[in-house]
C-alpha cells in the first residue's frame, strides 16, 4: 500500500475504515434482532470499561494480533500473499509445547528463550513447503498456505491426544508448563505477560529493518515489482522472497510461543480461534507498516476481549466480531481504491488545467 | 468385501459432489479471468441458508435458498473486485471471514451456541432405474440425492458451452486477452460479474448438498476448506469441466478414506485422514502447476490500473 499524505493515509483512512465496519456490523445486529447500542455498550465495557479489562483483557488479547499482524504486513510487503499464519502459528505452539515440556535440566531463563525460538523456527518450518513450492516451482502460495492451516490444526489436535497428552489421559490438551518457562507478568495481579514487550519491540525493530536497512530496501523492492527488482540486477529476487516468506512464518509461530508460555501454559485444540485470519484485518488497517500494527492489534484485541462481554450482557454470539474484520478489511480496501481513483482524478485534472 | 468398496465409492461420490460442484462454478469464473477465494464463504452461506430454507419451505426450496445465499456472498466479491477494482486475493479472503462469521453468529443467535445438533430435512436419494443396477457403481454414482446428478450434467454441458459455443469464446477471450475482448466488443467486466454470480451460486449449491444430502444439518465451518480445495480441484482438471468433475471426485474419494479407517482395520491416527485431502491439494498443485497453464488474465483487474 502506498502511503499518502501523513494525517490522512495513516489515521483518518483506517479509522473511516473502522468506523465505517462498525457502523455495517451495527445494521446487521440490528437486523438479526439484537440492541445495537446494548451490544457495543457490552463491547466497550468489556474492553476498556476498567483497568483490569485494558491491561488483563484488551492488551493481553493484542498480543497473537500484533505478532501475526507483523507476519502478514512483511509478507505483504514483500509481495507474499502468506494467508497461513493460523497454521504458522499452530506449529509454533507445538513446537514451543514440546520444547517447554521437555528440556528440563535447563536453567529457566535459558529454557523460556529456547521455548520462544523454538515458536519462530516452527512457524518458520510451516512457512518453508509453500515458500519452495513458490521459489522452486512457481505454485502460488494463497492455497498452499490455506489449505496447510487445516494441516497444522490436525497435527495439533494429534499431538494433544497422543504423544502430548496430559498424563492422566483424560483431556486432549498438552500438560501445563513448569513456571520458570512462562512469560512473566508485567505488573503483578494484571494477566499482561512480557509477550506484549516483546510483540512491541518487535513491531520497532521490524520498521527500523523494512524502512531504513538494505534489507529492507530489498523486500519493499521485490515486493513493489520482482520484475523491475530484477532487471536492475542487483537485487537477487528469489532468496529475498523465501527469505521474507520465512520471516513472516516465524512472527506468526512465535505468535503461537507466546500464546502458549504467556496465556495458556498448554496446548489444546482450538488454541487460535483464527486469530491467523485477524492477522490480515490487523495488517491492512494498519497500512502494512510494522509501528501501526501496534495500535491497530490493540483495537482488534479491545474487539476480540469486548466479544466475550457482550455475548455474556447482550447475548450477541462472539463469532459475529469475525464478521466485522472481513468488513474491516473490505472497508479499507474500498477507501483505499477510492483515495487512489480520486487522487488520480486531481491530477488528471490538474494536468488538464495547465 | 465388495460391500465395503461399495460403501466407499458412494461416499467418495457424495462427498465429491460438493467439491464438483463448486469446483465447475469456480472454473467458469476463472476462465473468465477472475480468481474467487471467497467461495469457501458462498459454501458456507449456501449451508447455512439452505437449511434455514429447508426448515421453512422442505429441503428442494432449501437448496434453492443455497444457491441465493452463495450469489450474495460473490456479489459482494464482484461489487469489491470487479466494481472497485480491488485485490482479488485479499477481497476473496474477506468474502470467506465474513462468511464464516456471519454465518456462525446467526446460527449461534437463531438457535443458541450449544444446543442439540439441528435436524434438518434431507434431500434424500433419488435412484436412476437401469444405471443403478450396474454391478459395484450402480448405486455409489446412480443413488444420490439430486445435487449430484446435477454436477454430472453440468461437466459436459460447461464443456460445450465453453468449447462449442460464441458466448463460451466470449468468456475465455476476457480471461486470456481481455484488451482484445473489449476491442471485439465483449463487455469485460459485466461477463466477468456474471461469471462469478454463476461460480458463487454454485458454490451455494455445493453447501445445500452439504447441509441437506451429507450431513443432515448445519454446523459452525462445516465448509472446512472446501472452497480452497475446489480452487486446486479447478488446477487439477486444468480449468476444463470434464476434468474438474474427475478431480472433484479423487478428492471425494480422499475424503471418504477417513470413514473406512475402522472398517479397513489400520491402525492409523485419524487426523491424519482428516488431513489428506489437503495434503493432495499441495500435492495436486505442485505436480500439476507447471503442466497446466491458468487463463494469462486470472486475477489482474480491468481495466488494468493506469
Amino acid at each position: 500500500m502506498r502511503s499518502g499524505a501523513f494525517p490522512f493515509a495513516a489515521i483518518v483512512a483506517p479509522a473511516a475504515a473502522f468506523a465505517l465496519s462498525l457502523l455495517v456490523a451495527g445494521v446487521s445486529l440490528w437486523l438479526g434482532g439484537h440492541d445495537p447500542l446494548r451490544a457495543g455498550a457490552a463491547l466497550l465495557g468489556g474492553a476498556i470499561g476498567s483497568t483490569d479489562a485494558i491491561l488483563s483483557v484488551t492488551l493481553v488479547r493484542s498480543v497473537p494480533f500484533i505478532l501475526t499482524g507483523l507476519a502478514v504486513a512483511l509478507a505483504f510487503r514483500a509481495g507474499v500473499w502468506n494467508i497461513g499464519a493460523e497454521g504458522q502459528l499452530y506449529a509454533g505452539a507445538l513446537a514451543a509445547t514440546w520444547v517447554g515440556l521437555g528440556f528440563s535440566w535447563l536453567p529457566g531463563p535459558l529454557h523460556l528463550a529456547l521455548v520462544l525460538a523454538a515458536a519462530a523456527v516452527g512457524g518458520a518450518l510451516w512457512a518453508l513447503v509453500p515458500a519452495l513450492l513458490r521459489v522452486r516451482l512457481g505454485v502460488g502460495e494463497v492455497i498452499t498456505t490455506l489449505v496447510l492451516n487445516f494441516v497444522a490444526i490436525d497435527l495439533a489436535s494429534w499431538a494433544v491426544r497422543g504423544p502430548l497428552q496430559e498424563s492422566r489421559r483424560v483431556f486432549p490438551q498438552s500438560e501445563a508448563l513448569a513456571l520458570d518457562v512462562r512469560l512473566p507478568a508485567l505488573w503483578a495481579g494484571t494477566r499482561l505477560h512480557w509477550g506484549f514487550v516483546l510483540a512491541a519491540v518487535l513491531a520497532v525493530a521490524l520498521w527500523w529493518v523494512l524502512g531504513r536497512t538494505l534489507i529492507g530496501f530489498k523486500v519493499r523492492a521485490v515486493g513493489s515489482s520482482p520484475e523491475a527488482a530484477r532487471v536492475s540486477g542487483r537485487i537477487a529476487v528469489q532468496p529475498v522472497t523465501l527469505g521474507a516468506f520465512l520471516a513472516s512464518g516465524a512472527f506468526a509461530g512465535l505468535a503461537g510461543g507466546v500464546e502458549v508460555a504467556g496465556v495458556t501454559y498448554a496446548l489444546y485444540e482450538g488454541l487460535s480461534p483464527g486469530h491467523g485470519y485477524t492477522a490480515i484485518a490487523v495488517a491492512l488497517l494498519a497500512g502494512l507498516n510494522p509501528l501501526a500494527v501496534i495500535p491497530a492489534g490493540i483495537l482488534f484485541g479491545g474487539l476480540e476481549g469486548g466479544a466475550g462481554a457482550m455475548q455474556r450482557f447482550a447475548s450477541v454470539p462472539a463469532a459475529w466480531v469475525g464478521g466485522v474484520e472481513a468488513l474491516v478489511i473490505l472497508c479499507v480496501l474500498a477507501i483505499h481504491q477510492g483515495v487512489r481513483r480520486f487522487g488520480r482524478a486531481a491530477r488528471d485534472g490538474g494536468d488538464e488545467g495547465a | 468385501m465388495s460391500e465395503i468398496i461399495a460403501a466407499f465409492l458412494e461416499a467418495s461420490v457424495r462427498l465429491g459432489a460438493p467439491l464438483a460442484l463448486a469446483a465447475l462454478g469456480e472454473s467458469i469464473t476463472e476462465r473468465s479471468g477472475v480468481i474467487n477465494i471467497g467461495l469457501e464463504g458462498s459454501i458456507i452461506a449456501g449451508a447455512l441458508a439452505s437449511a434455514l430454507g429447508a426448515l421453512a419451505w422442505g429441503a428442494g426450496w432449501g437448496v434453492g435458498a443455497g444457491a441465493v445465499a452463495g450469489l450474495v456472498a460473490a456479489a459482494v466479491f464482484a461489487l469489491f473486485a470487479l466494481g472497485l477494482r480491488c485485490d482479488q486475493i485479499i477481497t476473496g479472503t474477506a468474502v470467506t471471514m465474513g462468511g464464516l462469521g456471519f454465518t456462525a453468529a446467526a446460527y449461534e443467535s437463531r438457535f443458541g451456541a450449544t444446543g442439540t445438533a439441528l435436524s434438518l430435512p434431507t434431500l434424500g436419494p433419488v435412484t436412476i432405474p437401469l444405471l443403478s443396477d450396474l454391478p459395484l457403481v450402480g448405486r455409489a454414482f446412480f443413488a444420490q440425492a439430486p445435487t449430484v446428478y446435477l454436477a454430472y450434467l453440468l461437466a459436459p454441458a460447461l464443456w460445450l458451452y465453453l468449447n462449442r459455443t460464441g458466448w463460451g469464446l466470449e468468456l475465455r477471450a476476457t480471461g486470456e486477452e481481455p484488451a482484445a475482448a473489449e476491442a471485439a466488443g465483449v463487455r469485460v467486466v459485466r461477463t466477468r460479474v456474471l461469471a462469478t454470480l454463476f461460480g458463487g451460486a454454485l458454490a451455494g449449491v455445493a453447501g445445500a448438498h452439504l447441509a441437506l444430502a451429507h450431513a443432515g444439518t448445519f454446523g459452525e465451518g462445516m465448509s472446512a476448506g472446501r472452497g480452497f480445495i475446489a480452487i486446486a480441484v479447478v488446477v487439477l482438471g486444468r480449468w476444463n469441466p470434464l476434468g474438474v468433475l474427475a478431480a472433484a471426485l479423487l478428492f471425494g474419494a480422499a475424503t471418504a478414506l477417513q470413514f473406512f479407517l475402522q472398517t479397513l482395520g489400520l491402525d492409523l491416527p485419524y487426523q491424519l485422514f482428516l488431513a489428506l485431502p489437503y495434503l493432495l491439494t499441495l500435492l495436486a498443485l505442485a505436480g500439476w502447476v507447471g503442466r497446466a497453464r491458468a487463463p494469462a488474465a486470472l486475477g489482474k483487474p480491468w481495466p488494468e490500473p493506469t
